[in-house]
């Protein structure tokens, strides 16, 4: 009976049952029905000792093969350092719950603090919720709220710049929630700003959703837009990469209202997928619609400086239907992985890894395109990440890229390949990985 | 340690760095290339501190953290049972963690293995047919099960089904998750011992019901023993039955939800099985369907060929995508290592102990605290406050007066149902001696509350800070070190 896991002895079991007053376990499950009751057996093998667990997973780990990694699109492979899985590692932060005995918690609700205070400085917006899932959900959680905000006005007008796999979650979460999305094109590799000009007046729309970098990796210049969305009421969301925000004009600089998107790009193992995490900042104005756990900070009864989790009465567990999102969780461990990266990294490290994963992509960039293999159908500013044309078969590269352990570029169209280079990549990785895809079989 | 109170901005020197960066071999910089108009203007505010800063720093602020590994976490509904250390270790495997989501299949057949693994654990383990696990937490499962839920009604042309039921007991995301879905949440009304009142239940089953969403045991934690009359009844009119999973653990072993009649359910895999809940978050949320639902659910999808490989596609019937790519894999790990830790030998163990440790403190404490619901609980149950109430001592005061014995302090004021709800959960992973100290401070406290209740008013008194302004914290928000500077000055 008794397990690792499981420290009960029989004669443990035969106090409590005495104790209850009943004659065996299954006695307290005598209000369940009988025909639901389960007598087969779980279709697992029975229970792994820790070595041979191990040796479970050092066998499946051999069917996946590590690679140099060339590809993005919402996946970064930026350095960690080493210090961060020692830290998330205490296991008084690892082990905790959501921070709602703030008297036992305050370690975790310091670092939620610091950690909206460094997502607040790189978005330059005021108030930041302690994380969301992932960037696309934070998207989507962000159209949401410029409907509540705009109360009658229903539609949110989304760029088709964004990313897609972005884009593909806002619009299954505006489909079943009811808000309208509208999609605006694309002119030469950035939002059409006219065509965006025209659809705010349609009179309902309660926001937009721009991209910053965008799927194409660049940069768009997005000067007066938050103008002419403001003139018509409307809320302007940035979708951002926030390793970029060291160098690229701010979302309050570009006057958005939400600023939202990844915080995988700092430094978060890519962990096939995830975890990651979601961040929001908003302006003071637009704080009590934002979703998700926000704390802040106060004093005790000793006036010693504390955090509490605050402005709860938005949250579901208090207003249950009428609450602004159905999150509870928050990606909290997550948040202070951000929070130890941008600490060790600080602004000037920041700006660094802009300037090498860009410097890198640049050099890849100009490789490529004098390859004559590669055209570039924009011609726009970009910083870690570029999309080229080409009329390569890109799956057979890439499929002999893997072969020589490296991840090309990803496949975003017909004959579009996009690649993102970090600061992780050296010349020599780059040079290689021209020289194989330029290779002819 | 203790008095340790600095913000790690309170730390920053200018020219201080915690990191070095390989050389720029490139002969350029391509920073140099960007427009100015394209560029920030106002610089970070970033901390400047060095490596060993951060280290001593957040070591301290741990050591203001009460967790799992601290002590018993009696937290009705929540689940807090021991994460075992070795899942963390094969989490963070290099063969794991530096797989790109967008790698080639054919590079990644392990992880996708694993998860193709761990969806039929899973169905076996519930009782369904099929899961999703790209869901990241319990209620963004629940939000994904009612998309589920909707699109089934909508894929067969039956778009006036608006209504989900919920009882008035459920956990608040269970009205939040239908309100995001886009559905009207009807209310249900649960008779005094808390299960669902199926007469109050029946008038409200017409053609505009999409479904009914429960947990069972129900939150005060009794079995939902009427489930299969409450089954009959919703599929007859044509609605579907979403299990929300947050109370699977007692089942385990028990009753598979699929065969009580639900259709969708979600599973906390941060409860049920084990992973961190890392001071709230990252959790995973993996939907499963009954065979009737598997198209719809949402992309993309693991599957397994017919040579025995594996990949991932799309399916033009499903709802959509939920997720950015296939959600949170690294906490998928981690619960498929518990599961195999277990095995069909002692995963079978693992309800009924819960069960067992609930209904032995239950019965150790009845005598002191009120108990509106006699009868065997499953996994956790509900006091209605102290026995005696003629102390005017709350169940706020009792929670927090369990802090200072080094207890963390059970859910309260939850289930609604209840004034002074205190909901109790200790899971299986807790030892008979653990349980017996944390009934003996109970009792204590108890008399504590009679003789001298000044004492659990004022409490706590021995933790890191007691008694934090949280109506100034509302009223005036600092949210970050800029405004707390700010109001400094």
């Amino acid at each position: 009976m008794s397990n690792r896991y499981i420290p009960h002895t029989p004669a443990d079991i035969k106090h409590m049952l005495d104790r209850i007053g009943a004659s065996s376990v299954d006695e307290l499950y005598a209000d369940v029905p009988e025909e639901v009751i389960f007598r087969g057996e779980y279709a697992l093998p029975e229970g792994l000792s820790e070595s041979e667990l191990r040796e479970f997973f050092n066998n499946l780990g051999a069917r996946n093969r590590s690679l140099k990694i060339f590809g993005g699109q919402g996946s970064y492979d930026h350095y960690s350092p080493s210090v961060i899985r020692h830290l998330l590692g205490r296991s008084e932060f690892y082990t905790a719950y959501t921070p709602y005995q703030p008297e036992i918690s305050q370690g975790t609700l310091q670092y939620i603090f610091e950690y909206q205070s460094m997502i607040s400085e790189l978005t330059g917006l005021e108030a930041t919720n302690a994380s969301m899932y992932d960037g696309a959900t934070a998207a989507a959680e962000a159209a949401f709220m410029m409907v509540a905000s705009a109360r009658k006005r229903n539609a949110v007008i989304i760029s088709a710049t964004v990313p897609q796999r972005i884009h593909d979650v806002v619009r299954t979460y505006c489909k079943f929630h009811g808000v309208e999305l509208r999609e605006v094109g694309e002119k030469e590799g950035v939002t059409d700003l006219d065509a965006l000009r025209e659809m705010i007046k349609a009179g309902d729309v309660a926001g937009v959703i721009l991209p910053q970098p965008n799927k194409y990796g660049i940069i768009e210049n997005l000067e007066g837009v938050a103008e002419v969305i403001h003139a018509e009421k409307a809320l302007l969301t940035l979708y951002c990469d926030p390793s970029t925000l060291a160098v690229l004009r701010s979302p309050a600089e570009w006057g958005a209202d939400i600023a939202c998107g990844d915080g995988q790009s700092l430094g978060m193992p890519m962990q096939f997928g995830g975890p990651y995490l979601g961040f929001m900042s908003t302006t003071k104005a637009q704080l009590r619609k934002m979703p998700g756990r926000v704390v802040g900070a106060t004093t005790d009864a000793h006036g010693k400086r504390c955090y509490v989790l605050t402005l709860q009465a938005r949250e579901q567990h208090i207003r249950r239907e009428k609450a602004t999102s159905n999150i509870c969780s928050n990606q909290s461990l997550m948040a202070l992985y951000a929070t130890i990266y941008l600490a060790l990294m600080g602004e000037s490290g920041l700006r660094e890894v802009n300037a090498l994963s860009a410097t890198g992509a640049r050099y890849l960039y100009d490789r490529l395109i004098e390859s004559g293999k590669f055209t570039d159908p924009f011609k726009k500013p970009f910083l870690k990440e570029f999309t080229l044309a080409t009329d390569m078969d890109i799956d057979a590269v890439n499929k002999k890229l893997a072969d020589n352990g490296i991840m090309g570029g990803v496949k975003t169209g017909e004959n579009l390949i996009s690649f993102a280079v970090t600061e992780q990549r050296t010349k020599e990785d780059i040079d290689n990985l021209v020289t194989l895809m330029l290779k002819e079989d | 340690m203790k008095n340790y109170d600095k913000l790690i901005f309170e730390l920053s020197r200018p020219g201080r760095k915690g990191y070095q960066l390989r050389r720029n071999e490139f002969g350029f910089d391509a920073l140099d290339n960007i427009p100015a108009e394209l560029r920030r203007k106002d610089s970070p505010e970033l901390p400047e501190v060095s490596e060993g800063d951060v280290v001593r720093h957040y070591t301290n602020l741990s050591n203001k953290n009460f967790g799992v590994d601290t002590g018993f976490y009696p937290l009705g509904s929540c689940t807090m049972k021991y994460n075992p250390k070795i899942n963390e270790e094969l989490a963070s495997m290099p063969e794991f963690a530096g797989l790109h989501p967008l790698q080639p299949v054919e590079t990644a057949q392990g992880a996708l293995e694993m998860y193709y693994n761990l969806q039929q654990a899973l169905a076996n383990i519930a009782g369904l047919a099929e899961f999703t696990l790209n869901p990241y937490a319990g209620a963004h499962g629940e939000l994904t099960g009612l998309m589920v839920m909707r699109q089934y009604h909508i894929s067969r042309g039956d778009t006036k089904r608006t209504k989900v039921i919920i009882p008035d007991t459920a956990h608040g995301t269970n009205p939040a998750s239908a309100m995001v879905a886009g559905l009207e949440v009807v209310e249900v009304k649960s008779k005094p011992n808390g299960s669902i009142d199926v007469e109050d239940l029946k008038p409200l089953l017409d053609d505009t019901v999409a479904g009914i969403m429960m947990t069972n045991p129900n939150t005060t934690g009794m079995f939902e023993a009427e489930i299969l009359e409450i089954a009959k009844l919703v599929h007859e009119a044509g609605g579907l039955l979403y299990y929300d999973g947050a109370n699977l653990n007692p089942l385990l072993g028990k009753v598979r939800p699929g065969d009580m009649g639900f259709d969708i359910m979600h599973i906390n895999l941060h409860k049920t099985f084990s992973t961190p809940h890392g001071g709230g978050g990252p959790g995973s949320g993996p939907v499963g369907v009954a065979a009737h639902l598997t198209d719809l659910l949402p992309n993309p999808r693991v599957r397994k060929m017919e040579d025995g490989t594996f990949t991932i596609d799309t399916d033009d019937r499903s709802l959509g995508n939920v997720s950015t790519f296939l959600g949170n894999f690294g906490v998928m790990m981690k619960a498929y290592a518990y599961i195999l830790s277990l095995g069909c030998d002692n995963l079978k163990n693992v309800g009924p102990m819960a069960t067992l440790n609930a209904n032995y403190i239950k019965e150790s404490l009845k005598d002191l605290y009120k108990l509106p619901i006699e009868g065997a609980c499953k996994h956790e149950f509900v006091f209605d406050g102290l026995a005696d109430k003629s102390t005017g001592v709350t169940t706020l005061n009792v929670a927090k007066r369990l802090l200072d014995f080094g207890f963390h302090a059970p859910t309260i004021y939850f289930p609604l149902l209840f004034h002074e709800a205190m909901m109790i959960e200790p899971t299986e992973t807790e030892s008979l001696e653990t349980i017996d100290e944390f009934i003996d401070v109970m009792r204590k406290v108890a008399v504590e509350a009679a003789e001298s209740p000044e004492i659990l008013k004022a409490a706590p008194v021995t933790t890191e800070i007691s008694h934090p302004d949280e109506t100034g914290a509302a009223k005036n928000p600092i949210l970050s070190y800029r405004s707390l500077k700010q109001q400094q000055s």
